[in-house]
């Protein structure tokens, strides 16, 4: 997919400025805020699983190659088979190779964001196969030709109206009165389409919450069986993951599934969770003749042993984003790339580069909240700050913050000096602001006047005034 | 005049140093009337905030290595932030991590560093405070304070005891009111956005007044607030403590 998180400043301002956006974006405090909320206060040993979570995943990470190897060798001994790749293109290749193969016009498609990763939805396309999408969220924004905008809730930014409006416009061989007001329309109108498609499809892919090393399986979680249609159907299920999905045994991956339902959509457990063990098997009464899974690196384990490797530990429950106020003002779009919210501005710049997504891990006020919901205990805000020093150390800063902090750490290492450069200025602005209290705008200071007032100092530092009474002690 | 109870330094910090010195007072206030000696070393500036979240280390370095020389032997060193306490005890320690020396000066200085209303209630046990306030305040949880420090309960308790004040809380109390540092210059329109919401939210409790503990997110409230013409005043937590709140408000005309 194509980035555009250099125009973060620009995405965000047309976001702002979206009173459609902005209405369809109210709904996260109640849709997901309070729900994981409630369910996390009902589980008292919520904050130990936490624990566990980061443990397993931590240790996995430490022994990543044992791991991988031991989750193709069972993957083999079930009959099927790993691509390993290295880039998105290696993996847009591996997949046609496997529907040319399959003589595949259509394909299905489970919700992915490695696939949106790769961008397989117009690789395919423009190779003359169709992919449909099967989640709802997905449908909705494949027939919009829009990315997602959320990792879990791809359509969040799209309101019942526009739903209503795209469904009608889309499938117009339907009766144009018909209602189109509560999600369960929108869910029969879309299962309604899409029954036939899962039969025709020649391939389902979907995407894998986990890999189990000890069993060679792959795990979906879903709240609507599209996954399980998609690849119970299709004659061929393609997995695409990648390569830190993999967790050691079934026990882990029931651990850390008692942690994503909940940070997700506060739900206990989600409506499926599917796990696909290889092919069908002779004595099976279904299921897929052949069985992949592509593996995709695109520079993870370049992350491994960096200052980046907590990342990995991401399982994608979208709790970051959920509880973030900037995600809650920008919406997803916003941040130009596959991932957005705090868990996209560590990623991103991982994956495309700091040059490109400099913009994400700045945009932050630091606020914490996404570390304290996160399941997998990622530290998020620091990792933010380790790009920014990046940045700062290459130079890339702007000149004007860089000569702002040059002048602001000349002074803070020279008390004397700056007590008498403060004292100056709670002077000179407390005796210019004393009449109206503030200021409604600054020299220097548009960016923060621009929108907001400025108060006025008291007057006078509280250094200069300690030392008149109480003789400087 | 000699006192049993602990020495601590004071860490003023740049913005009330330079904005509002009431607080400093009351924060000294508070804790001599807790039986503390308080001092004020000369030699200290910032937390060093500013460049250590811009991502100039050797800056924020250099600024934090005055500040462990300033509070070198107090028994606590407290600050009337929850930013800047929280800057000194979660994040000194990790920023000296390749300088063996200086880090175990850091961890030591971290552990003794403490939020003014959390240092009260948590180390000092401070049950009540002898002050007077009619009328309806709101509060909001500034976010390092909350996150990093387990600010959350101190303030409300000891506001409990505030003699004619009501507390109403806000909704929306722990989330960030779009300040941020640098972040509010570097990305106004968001941050005004969030700030934006937060008035609203402050405004809609029909609070008179919203305290907080960090003057950085109340500069930016209180701007934002008067922009939109609500008559909410606003004031540091500490100012109400201790009973000096007398004075105008943050963003308030001088009185005469
Ligand atoms: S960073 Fe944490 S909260 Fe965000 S999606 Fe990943 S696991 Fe969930």
């Amino acid at each position: 997919m194509q980035s555009t998180s250099r125009s973060f400043k620009a995405n965000a301002h047309r976001a702002l400025n979206d009173a459609v956006l902005q209405r369809a974006l109210g709904n996260i405090k109640t849709g997901f805020q309070e729900k994981r909320r409630r369910v996390v206060e009902a589980l008292p040993e919520f904050e130990a699983l936490r624990d566990s979570g980061r443990d397993i995943k931590n240790h996995t990470l430490a022994h990543l190659d044992f791991y991988l190897e031991r989750f193709e060798e069972k993957v083999i001994a079930n009959g099927g088979t790993v691509h390993w790749c290295r880039t998105p293109a290696e993996a847009r290749e591996t997949i046609l190779a496997i529907c040319r193969r399959r003589e595949a016009r259509t394909v299905t498609k489970g919700k992915s964001m490695v696939a949106e990763e790769i961008g397989l939805n117009a690789f395919l396309e423009a190779n003359a196969i169709e992919p449909v999408e099967t989640d709802l969220g997905e449908y909705i924004i494949q027939i919009r030709n829009e990315p997602p905008s959320h990792i879990i809730a791809p359509a969040i930014h799209v309101t019942r109206e526009q739903i209503a409006e795209d469904f009608r416009r889309h499938h117009t061989e339907l009766d144009p009165a018909r209602r189109l007001e509560e999600p369960g329309d929108f869910t029969d109108e879309a299962r309604a389409q899409l029954r036939d498609r899962y039969f025709q499809a020649d391939v389902g892919i979907t995407g894998a919450n986990f890999l189990i090393a000890e069993t060679g399986s792959t795990v979906i979680v879903t709240n609507e069986g599209n996954g399980d249609m998609t690849q119970l159907l299709g004659k061929c299920h393609v997995v695409i993951a990648s390569l830190e999905k993999v967790v050691p045994t079934l026990d882990d991956a029931a651990t850390i599934l008692r942690l994503l339902a909940r940070s997700a959509t506060g739900q206990e457990m989600s409506v499926y969770t599917t796990f696909s063990t290889g092919p069908r098997r002779p004595d099976d009464l279904d299921g897929p003749e052949e069985f992949h899974v592509v593996l995709l690196d695109n520079g993870r384990s370049a992350m491994l042993g960096t200052q980046f490797q907590d990342m990995l530990r991401c399982i994608r429950c979208a709790a970051c984003m959920n509880h973030c106020p900037v995600y809650a003002a920008v919406g997803g779009h916003a941040y130009g790339w596959v991932y957005p919210g705090p868990m996209g501005a560590v990623l991103t710049p991982s994956l495309i580069g700091v040059e490109e997504a400099g913009h994400l891990p700045n945009a932050s006020t630091f606020c914490g909240r996404c570390e304290s919901v996160c399941p997998m205990r990622i530290p998020l805000p620091k990792m933010m700050r380790h790009y920014r020093t990046r940045e700062f150390e290459r130079g890339l800063a702007p000149p004007m913050a860089k000569g702002g902090l040059a002048v602001w750490a000349f002074l803070a290492t020279r008390p004397t000096l700056y007590r008498f450069v403060t004292g100056m200025a709670a002077r000179v602005l407390g005796a210019l602001g004393r009449r109206t209290g503030r200021f409604k705008s600054l020299p220097l200071a548009g960016g923060w006047t621009g929108v907001r007032d400025m108060p006025a100092p008291e007057g006078r530092s509280f250094h200069a005034l300690w030392a008149e009474r109480r003789g400087g002690r | 005049m000699t006192r049993a109870g602990p020495r601590v330094g004071l860490f003023v910090t740049c913005l009330v140093d330079l904005y509002r010195p009431t607080v400093g007072f009351a924060a000294v206030k508070l804790m001599e009337d807790a039986g503390c000696t308080v001092e004020v070393p000369a030699a200290q500036t910032c937390c060093g905030q500013p460049a250590f979240n811009s991502g100039d280390t050797a800056d924020a370095k250099a600024v934090a290595r005055g500040v462990i020389d300033a509070f070198d032997g107090y028994d606590y060193v407290v600050a009337p932030s929850g930013s800047c306490a929280g800057m000194i005890h979660e994040h000194y320690p990790a920023l000296f991590a390749d300088e063996p020396e200086t880090a175990l000066r850091a961890q030591h200085l971290a552990k003794r560093t403490h939020e003014l209303v959390s240092f009260l209630v948590d180390i000092l046990k401070v049950e009540r405070v002898a002050a007077v306030f009619p009328g309806t305040v709101t509060y909001h949880d500034s976010c390092s304070g909350l996150r990093e420090l387990q600010v959350k309960a101190q303030p409300r308790r000891l506001l409990g005891s505030v003699d004619g004040l009501t507390l109403t809380e806000l909704p929306s109390a722990e989330i960030c009111c779009g300040f941020g540092g640098t972040f509010c210059v570097k990305y106004p329109e968001i941050s005004d956005k969030m700030v934006t919401d937060k008035a609203q939210d402050v405004v809609a409790t029909g609070a008179g007044t919203l305290l907080a503990g960090d003057l950085g997110c109340l500069l930016n409230m209180a701007g934002k607030l008067s922009r939109l013409g609500a008559d909410t005043k606003v004031r540091h937590v500490a100012e109400v403590l201790a009973g000096l709140a007398d004075g105008p408000a943050i963003g308030e005309p001088a009185k005469d």
